[in-house]
């Protein structure tokens, strides 16, 4: 049983692949925070699967080289977030509308590419991830986004901070609002490149949800949110990667299968928002409202 | 600090070039409650939004105490609707009174024990000491708009804009938190809000301003807040509240 439990930490490629996880896991869950607070989820998830026509192109035009990818990915998700703001801006759809117009018609474009590349290209590494794959360049990448993405939301939390709160006191107060916000979409877009390689941008989402909205069920800390999503992000997609070896099975799913479990056990049970505990409370406090009503009946 | 003033001149705020408040010169002592009153579209949000800097005036100038610009960011504090704010974020009231002293601190500086006085002597004049601790949902109307006050005076804000702060409280609440209006201005803050039930504006409020795209009347309460001045703002649809209103036929 302990050999059974101790033997995905025996091979190389797999320490690896938890190295990568836990790094992935802690910048996304940080992030995660934003995207909850500031419900960014959906516009999240559009960009995260604008990142596939980036992919096509830079594979088209460079090979499989990790470089070229990270380049693709970003300008594809630039692109399609600006486009959202152009069409949404200058014609009378709405920004929702344009967004998902914008990402279901990159996303397809991104597979008709794919379909003529030169290469042999293993569509749902993409797709769902492949983090058994990792090479030391794909770490590298995964290092400076980390290295890129944490100090600059510390250093900023102040200013973040108002501006997600409420974003009309934080600019009357001087906090440059709109900076901020463009940030933030960068911050996110570079992070879904580093977790494209544990979870693919079908799944990305998940670990850019997950984590702080779990947290979010047991805390009113800004503070918690930002470091506990980090710890949580973590923990859940080594737990997910290490479960997907004991059973044989797809280590992205796993992941936000194993993030995704977590929060239900939090929804359930959380002693502060969960459903449980709130619903025996309230049956408590009506038992009392009963019991003073009838000694007030007899009084 | 009562000697301060809010001078506006000539400002005249736009959307897309569009004017919502026209040429509007006005000046404003510190030490007094003001309504700010108008039907809807006539400019109420525009003119606040141009006060605080959300929007930039297409002309005209918005000076506190003498000297205008960079300065006002910390001196005056705005109070936006309640549905504009998301009660579920994870912040507690002193959270929220904390965020007044950042205006001062900017970014990085550090929260050091004279922030935490100016917090707690907030939340001590806003009697929230008690529920400092509380997620800000878990409050009453009255309560949350007291810890946006709460806020405002940590900032050491003198003037306060407060939109709509009576919508949806009872009339105990609505009592309190007229009380604590009078009270911060009293104590020599300059406190404007939006309202739109004319009948409570004389007894929360010591001076009215008439606003429907341009400025129609301002003074004190007794002399200004007349039905001629309330037919003008609002026309026929106008409503003086309890018993002494003829409309006209």
């Amino acid at each position: 049983m302990i050999d059974w439990i101790c033997d995905p930490f025996r091979h190389e490629f797999m320490l690896r692949a938890f190295f990568g996880c836990a790094l992935i896991g802690f910048t996304n869950g940080c992030l995660s925070t934003f995207i909850v607070l500031r419900r960014l989820a959906l516009m999240a998830d559009a960009m995260a699967h604008s990142l596939l026509p980036g992919l096509a192109v830079a594979i088209l035009l460079f090979g499989l080289a990790p470089a070229g990818l990270f380049f693709g990915a970003f300008v594809a998700a630039l692109l399609v977030a600006l486009g959202t703001q152009l069409i949404s801006r200058s014609s009378r759809i709405k920004e929702d509308t344009s967004l998902g117009l914008l990402f279901a018609c990159a996303f397809s474009l991104g597979l008709v590419l794919l379909s003529l590349a030169p290469v042999r290209v293993e569509l749902h590494h993409y797709l769902f991830g492949n983090i058994l794959g990792l090479a030391d360049s794909d770490l590298w990448v995964i290092y400076a986004i980390s290295l890129l993405v944490l100090p600059v939301l510390v250093a900023l939390e102040r200013p973040l901070f108002l501006t997600i709160f409420e974003p009309s006191i934080a600019a009357s107060q001087g906090v440059p609002v709109n900076a901020l916000n463009y940030l933030l979409m960068g911050a996110l877009v570079l992070s879904m490149i580093s977790s494209l390689q544990a979870v693919g941008v079908v799944l990305a989402l998940g670990m850019l949800v997950a984590p702080a909205a779990t947290i979010y069920l047991f805390s009113d800390s800004f503070s918690a949110l930002f470091w506990g999503g980090g710890l949580l992000g973590m923990f859940g997609s080594c737990l997910g990667l290490a479960v997907s070896y004991w059973l044989n099975l797809p280590s992205g799913a796993c992941i936000v299968l194993v993030l995704g479990l977590i929060f239900l056990a939090a929804l359930l049970f959380s002693p502060k928002y969960g459903l449980l505990p709130r619903f025996f409370r309230r049956r408590h406090l009506h038992e009392q409202s009963l019991a003073r009503w009838t000694n007030h009946g007899k009084a | 600090m009562s000697s301060h003033r809010l001078h506006i001149r000539d400002l005249t705020v736009s959307y897309h070039r569009v004017p919502a408040v026209h040429h509007v010169t006005l000046e404003m002592q510190c030490g007094k409650s003001i309504a700010l009153l108008g039907p809807n579209g006539a400019g109420k949000t525009s003119f606040f939004k141009a006060m605080v800097g959300l929007i930039k005036p297409e002309t005209g100038s918005i000076e506190l105490g003498g000297h205008g610009g960079r300065k006002t960011h910390h001196d005056i504090a705005y109070l936006p609707q309640r549905e504009a704010v998301d009660w579920d974020f994870p912040v507690t009231v002193r959270g929220l009174a904390e965020m007044g002293r950042y205006t001062r601190l900017g970014w990085w500086r550090r929260f050091g024990p004279a922030d935490e006085a100016a917090v707690d002597m907030a939340l001590a004049t806003m009697e929230l000491l008690e529920l400092a601790d509380r997620q800000i949902s878990a409050l009453s109307g009255g309560q949350q708009q007291r810890a946006f006050l709460a806020r405002a005076l940590a900032q050491e804000a003198h003037v306060m804009l407060l939109d709509e702060p009576f919508t949806g409280l009872d009339k105990p609440a609505q009592d309190l938190l007229g009380a604590t209006l009078r009270r911060l201005a009293a104590a020599g803050n300059l406190v404007i809000a939006s309202h739109h039930d004319l009948k409570t504006v004389p007894e929360l409020f010591d001076q009215v301003i008439f606003l429907n795209g341009e400025l129609i009347a301002f003074g004190d309460t007794t002399t200004t807040f007349t039905e001629t001045n309330i037919d003008k703002t609002f026309g026929t649809l106008a409503f003086a509240g309890e018993g002494h209103h003829h409309h006209p036929k």
